[in-house]
C-alpha cells in the first residue's frame, strides 16, 4: 500500500515537473528568437538600411528603403479592402443579421480564416495579375486585404456584442433610430476593441510573405505608383535568406529584426489600447 | 382573431417602414448587408477561380494527378504525390513533437501555475504566435538546419540507424527540419486554445477528484483533461490545418526536392512550397493549372480538416453534456 502511495506521489511529481518544463521550453523559444535576431540583426542594421536601395549583386552595402515603403503601401491598400468590409460586415452580424444570412456569413468568414495564405495569393494572382498581365502593388494589397477580413469581422462582432444592452435601450428610448444608436452609442463604446482588432489584423498581414510572392512580386528599385511590382520586407527576407551571399544574409537579419520589431510593437500597442479602454470608458 | 394577431405582429414593421427609411435604418441595414455579403462573394469567387484556373490540369490528368510521382515541367508531366507525401509527413512529424509539449504546457498554465504567472506566460505565447513565418524560416535555415546536420541527425543515425526512417545521407534540410520548425510554430496555438478550454472546466470536477484522494496529477489527467477533450482535439486540428498550409518556413528548410523517401533526413517538397517556388516560373498554361490544382487540393484539405474539427467538437461536447 505504501509502495503504491509512494509510486503515485512520484508520478505526480515527475509529471508536474514535465508540464512545467514544457511551458518553459515553449516560452523560451520567443526569447531565443528575439535574442538571436537582435544579436545578428543589430550588427547589420545601420542608417543605410533605411535610406538606400539594394546594391547590385556582388556589391556589398545598400539598404531596403524601397521594401520598407513597399510594405507600407501594401498595408495601406490592405486596410482599404480589409477594414471597411471587416467593420461593416461585423456590424451587420452583431446588429442587423437575420439567422440564415448571418450563419452563411459566419461560415464563410471562418472558412476564409482557415484558407492557407498561399491560396489567397493564387486568388489575387488569377483575379488581377492574370487579367492585367503584370505583377502589381494592387494585387499584393488585395491579397493582404482579403486576409485581414476574417479577423476584423469576428472581433468587431464580438466587441459590439459586448456593449451592454442598457446603452442601446437608453438611446432607443430617447428616440434615436437604430443606426443612430449604433453610430453614436454602440460603436464609440466598442471602439477601443475594434481598434485593437484592426491593429492585430495589420500586424498579422504585415509579416505575410507567401501571398506576395506572385502578386506584388519584388523589385530592386523604387516602385512608382500602384501598378508596378514592389519590394516588401517579408519577401526581401525570404530572397536574401536563401541567397548564397554572406552580405545578403546580414541584411536579411537586419530586415528580420525590423519586421519582428514592428509586428511585436503593434501587438503590444493593440493590447495597451484594449487594457486602457476598461478604465477610461467614461470619457 | 388569429389572423388579426398575426397581422398586428407584422404591422408595426410595415407601418414604420417609411419612417425607418427616412431615419436611415433601412439604408444602414442594406449597406452593412452588402459588405457582409461581399465576404460570401469573395469565398465564392475564390473557389471559382481555383476551379476554373485548374481546368486544364484536371482534364488532362484526372484522378491520376494524385497518384503520380513524376513532376516534370519540361515534358509537362505533373503528379502531386511527392508534394502530398511531403505535406503529410512534415505535418505529422510536427504534431508528434508539438502535441506533448503543447498539452503539457497548457496543463501547467491552466492547472498549476499561479494566475499571474499563467497570464504573463500566455501573453508571451500570444506574442510568439504573432511572429511571422518568414522569421521562423530565417532562424530555421541558420540554426535548426546546421544543428540537425552536425549533431542531431548523426546521433539519430548512430543510435536508431537500423530503422529506415533514420538512414541515408545527412543534409540538414529535409523532412525532419521542416517538421521541427513547423512544430515550434504550432505549439503556441495548441497551448492557447487548450489553456482556454482547461480553464473553462468547472472547479467541482477538480475538487471531486482531489476529495477522493487523487494526487494533483491524477485529478488533472483523469478528471480535468477528459472533460476538456473536445476542445483539446479542436486545438490540435486547428494546429494541423495551419501546419498543412504553412508555406514560407517549410519552403526554406525542406530542401525542395520532389521525391518520396523513407528517410526523414532526405530533402522533400510540400504542396505549399512547390506553389511558392515554381509559380512565377510556370511557363505554359498546363504548368500553371497544375500548380493551381495543388492550391485547390490545399484549400480542400484545410476545409475538410476545419469541418472535421468542428464536427468532432460538437459530438464530444454533446456526449459531455449528456454525462453532466
Amino acid at each position: 500500500m505504501s509502495f503504491r502511495r509512494r509510486w503515485r506521489k512520484s508520478v505526480n511529481a515527475v509529471m508536474l515537473s514535465v508540464t512545467g518544463i514544457s511551458a518553459l521550453v515553449a516560452v523560451s523559444v520567443l526569447f531565443f528568437i528575439l535574442g538571436y535576431l537582435v544579436w545578428h540583426g543589430a550588427r547589420a542594421l545601420n542608417w543605410d538600411f533605411f535610406t538606400k536601395l539594394p546594391k547590385p549583386v556582388g556589391e556589398t552595402g545598400g539598404g531596403m528603403a524601397n521594401a520598407i515603403v513597399g510594405s507600407a503601401k501594401l498595408l495601406l491598400l490592405a486596410s482599404l479592402v480589409g477594414v471597411p468590409v471587416g467593420l461593416l460586415g461585423g456590424v451587420y452580424l452583431a446588429e442587423f443579421g437575420g439567422r440564415t444570412v448571418s450563419f452563411a456569413v459566419r461560415y464563410a468568414t471562418d472558412l476564409l480564416n482557415g484558407v492557407p495564405s498561399i491560396v489567397i495569393g493564387i486568388f489575387a494572382y488569377t483575379m488581377i495579375v492574370l487579367r492585367t498581365r503584370h505583377f502589381s502593388t494592387i494585387a499584393g494589397g488585395l491579397a493582404l486585404g482579403v486576409m485581414m477580413i476574417p479577423i476584423a469581422v469576428r472581433s468587431t462582432e464580438e466587441f459590439l456584442r459586448g456593449v451592454p444592452h442598457e446603452l442601446r435601450e437608453g438611446a432607443m428610448a430617447l428616440g434615436a433610430s437604430k443606426w443612430k444608436t449604433i453610430a453614436t452609442v454602440v460603436a464609440p463604446a466598442a471602439y477601443r476593441g475594434i481598434l485593437t482588432a484592426v491593429l492585430l489584423a495589420l500586424a498579422r498581414v504585415a509579416g505575410e510573405t507567401a501571398p506576395l510572392l506572385f502578386t506584388a512580386f519584388s523589385n530592386r528599385f523604387w516602385s512608382p505608383g500602384w501598378n508596378q511590382p514592389t519590394a516588401s520586407l517579408p519577401v526581401m527576407i525570404f530572397t536574401y535568406a536563401i541567397a548564397p551571399y554572406e552580405d545578403w544574409h546580414q541584411q536579411a537579419w537586419a530586415a528580420g529584426l525590423v519586421l519582428l520589431g514592428l509586428v511585436l510593437a503593434t501587438n503590444l500597442i493593440a493590447r495597451a489600447v484594449l487594457s486602457r479602454g476598461v478604465s477610461m470608458q467614461r470619457s | 382573431m388569429a389572423m388579426e394577431r398575426a397581422g398586428s405582429g407584422r404591422g408595426p414593421r410595415s407601418r414604420s417602414l417609411v419612417r425607418r427609411l427616412r431615419s436611415g435604418d433601412e439604408i444602414a441595414h442594406l449597406v452593412t448587408f452588402l459588405f457582409a455579403g461581399s465576404i460570401l462573394l469573395i469565398v465564392g469567387l475564390l473557389l471559382n477561380e481555383l476551379w476554373v484556373n485548374s481546368a486544364l490540369a484536371r482534364h488532362k490528368f484526372g484522378w491520376s494527378f494524385f497518384f503520380t510521382r513524376v513532376w516534370d515541367p519540361v515534358f509537362e508531366q505533373f503528379g502531386a504525390l511527392p508534394f502530398i507525401f511531403g505535406t503529410l509527413v512534415t505535418s505529422a512529424l510536427a504534431l508528434l513533437i508539438a502535441i506533448p509539449v503543447g498539452l503539457g504546457a497548457a496543463i501547467f498554465l491552466a492547472e498549476l501555475a499561479p494566475p499571474r504567472i499563467s497570464d504573463a506566460l500566455a501573453f508571451l505565447l500570444d506574442l510568439l504566435a504573432a511572429v511571422p513565418s518568414v522569421i521562423y524560416g530565417l532562424i530555421g535555415i541558420f540554426t535548426v538546419v546546421p544543428l540537425l546536420r552536425e549533431y542531431v541527425e548523426p546521433f539519430l543515425k548512430a543510435t536508431l540507424g537500423f530503422l529506415p526512417l533514420f538512414q541515408g545521407p545527412v543534409y540538414g534540410v529535409g523532412f525532419l527540419a521542416a517538421g521541427v520548425v513547423l512544430a515550434v510554430m504550432i505549439v503556441p496555438f495548441i497551448i492557447s486554445v487548450s489553456r482556454e478550454v482547461l480553464l473553462a472546466v468547472p472547479r467541482e470536477q477538480r475538487e471531486a477528484a482531489l476529495a477522493l484522494g487523487a494526487t494533483r496529477w491524477e485529478a488533472t489527467w483523469k478528471a480535468v483533461v477528459p472533460f476538456a477533450r473536445a476542445g483539446i482535439f479542436g486545438s490540435i486540428f486547428l494546429a494541423l490545418a495551419r501546419a498543412l498550409g504553412e508555406t514560407m518556413a517549410v519552403t526554406m528548410v525542406i530542401g525542395n526536392a520532389p521525391q518520396i523517401a523513407a528517410s526523414l533526413f532526405a530533402p522533400g517538397y510540400s504542396i505549399a512550397a512547390v506553389i511558392a517556388n515554381e509559380f512565377t516560373e510556370a511557363t505554359g498554361d498546363l504548368y500553371l493549372h497544375a500548380l493551381i490544382e495543388l492550391g485547390l487540393v490545399l484549400f480542400l484539405l484545410t476545409f475538410v480538416l476545419n469541418g472535421l474539427a468542428r464536427l468532432l467538437i460538437l459530438l464530444t461536447a454533446r456526449r459531455g453534456g449528456a454525462h453532466a
